[in-house]
């Protein structure tokens, strides 16, 4: 995968700084929306060749602001509308900027009237400061599809009245919690383990971390904020051993440990562990504080498996979910053994969610292998391996079955 | 979530589209072009395409020296493949819901199939 160059990072801090320079002085964010992506595509096009302006963000506020009046003028026109002289001014070059604004447009891209497909769309864009090429190779769908999402989301938000400022803080959770769900949305999105559509695809993990960052950077005594960029440090950092060279999935307990990247490790073990000493508990923090007791694992064996149960319970009281299930029956199974992990799985059975679910199939295979009973444990794998949607696991879950013949 | 809608024809569903007046069957187009920009709109069309005729189809015979094991030819088939949609939705409730808005459905013509992603997460 390209890493981005210098100035496409730079492009991508700034992108976000600059809409919210422009909203703020202008006001209607689907206008300065076009207009600074238009901005962005003009300094893609202009630096690599001319060499980045001195004051690059008082250069892409002065293009978007040019265009942003050519736009209007022909809307106006339109209307036939008149509005005061002084908007048209462009706004300061160089205005002081709000330290607030990132997180705005987060919350106004994540707004709970637009569809999870739009607000996804929509952060990568606004926030992200992707084209909507970038993100349509990202997401493997047409062009078009992802500029309906990202028109529609900001009709949408124009026709809810939605404003250009934070939320009243009796809201704030509630959709800090929804851009917390875009986030991890774009970050699983890119958690792909196929390396060959991958290549000239922007790195959506990469972008998921960098906008939670940000997040976190504004909102640093938020322990849930901590928690997803934990969870996803602690995640990403396995990347390396995740994938075999054929492409094949490799599962935990087989990775190749020395292969983890211990920097993302140490910063994640950091984040989670200062959040839950701080801030009240939640699902993120939890997720976090379980990837980071397998991270510190120097091998499968010495895996802390009851502290992971321990984490699985507490997380079942507040976040309960099918997948949750599923992931403390495998920790049951490792405290207690396969077939403790094999009655639990058995009453697990009927929770919505799981019922034909092919994780279901594919945690009891585990089982059944860990427990000797290989006939039973390879009809369980081609079972699972029948009903998943993904490529990846299906091969991982056959080449299981096979290991089993 | 990417789904694959497939829609098939039969003897009895040409039969009927045929004894169609002209402003019947321009009753159909028209649902089919609703249903096409309402998905356009909403970002969820990917590609949507209906299908000539079998008969100006090619089948690829199989290799020299191995076993031909269709009957052929392929247009003589009863139950043909008219036409699709593929579309990028929330999930398997929401492609089923589309899917029913074709013409064809209420024939039991119409078939969804999700289709197979790159996802993969740990095991």
């Amino acid at each position: 995968v390209t890493a981005p160059t210098a100035f496409e990072g730079l492009l991508r801090e700034l992108a976000p700084q600059v809409l919210g320079a422009l909203v703020r002085h202008h006001g209607g964010f689907d206008t300065c929306e076009d207009a600074v992506q238009e901005a962005l595509l003009a300094a893609a096009l202009q630096w690599p060749a001319e060499g980045v302006p001195a004051n690059p963000k008082a250069w892409l506020i002065r293009v978007a602001s040019r265009r942003w009046t050519e736009l209007w003028r022909n809307e106006s026109a339109r209307r036939r509308r008149e509005r005061v002289a002084a908007a048209l001014e462009p706004p300061p070059a160089d205005p002081v900027p709000a330290a607030d604004d990132t997180l705005t447009l987060l919350l106004l891209c994540c707004h709970p009237a637009l569809s999870a497909a739009s607000q996804v769309a929509l952060t990568l864009r606004a926030v992200g400061g992707l084209s909507t090429a970038e993100i349509a190779r990202a997401f493997l769908v047409p062009e078009s599809t992802i500029g309906q999402r990202i028109s529609r989301a900001k009709q949408r938000i124009k026709a809810t009245g939605a404003e250009f400022r934070l939320p009243p803080d009796a809201e704030l959770p509630e959709r800090i919690a929804a851009v917390l769900r875009v986030l991890y949305l774009v970050f699983n999105e890119g958690y792909t383990a196929s390396s060959g559509p991958a290549l000239h695809r922007v790195e959506l993990t990469g972008e998921a971390i960098r906008l939670a960052r940000q997040l976190h950077e504004r909102l640093p005594g938020d322990g849930e904020v901590a928690g997803l960029l934990a969870l996803m440090l602690l995640t990403d950092a396995r990347r390396p051993a995740r994938t075999g060279p054929d492409g094949g999935l490799i599962p935990l307990a087989e990775q190749d440990r020395s292969r983890w990247n211990t920097e993302a490790i140490a910063e994640g073990v950091g984040l989670t562990t200062e959040a839950l000493a701080t801030a009240p508990i939640g699902p993120y923090q939890l997720q976090a504080a379980i990837a980071a007791v397998h991270d510190e694992a120097a091998h499968a064996a010495d895996t802390d498996w009851p502290q992971i149960l321990a984490l699985y319970d507490l997380l079942r009281r507040i976040a309960a979910g099918p997948m949750v299930t599923l992931n403390r029956v495998v920790a049951v199974a490792m405290v207690d053994g396969p077939g403790a992990g094999l009655r639990e799985l058995g009453a697990a059975e009927a929770e919505p969610g799981l019922a034909g679910h092919h994780r279901l199939a594919a945690v009891r295979a585990h089982l059944l292998d860990l427990a000797g009973d290989h006939a039973a444990a390879r009809d369980e794998h081609l079972r699972a391996a029948q009903r998943t949607l993904s490529i990846p696991e299906r091969r991982y879950l056959e080449s299981r079955a096979d290991r089993l013949a | 979530m990417k789904y694959l809608i497939l829609i098939h024809s039969n003897p009895k569903s040409r039969e009927i589209w045929e004894s169609f007046s002209p402003a019947e069957k321009g009753a159909g187009f028209q649902v089919y072009a609703a249903l096409n920009d309402e998905l356009a709109a909403s970002g969820e069309l990917i590609v949507a395409e209906a299908l000539a005729d079998p008969s100006l189809g090619r089948r690829i015979p199989a290799a020299p020296g191995e076993a031909l094991t269709t009957d052929g030819p392929f247009a003589e088939v009863k139950e043909q493949l008219a036409g699709f949609y593929l579309v990028d939705c929330s999930g398997m409730e929401r492609a089923v819901q589309i899917a029913e808005r074709i013409p064809e459905a209420p024939l039991g013509l119409v078939e969804v199939r999700p289709v197979l992603d790159l996802n993969g997460l740990e095991m």
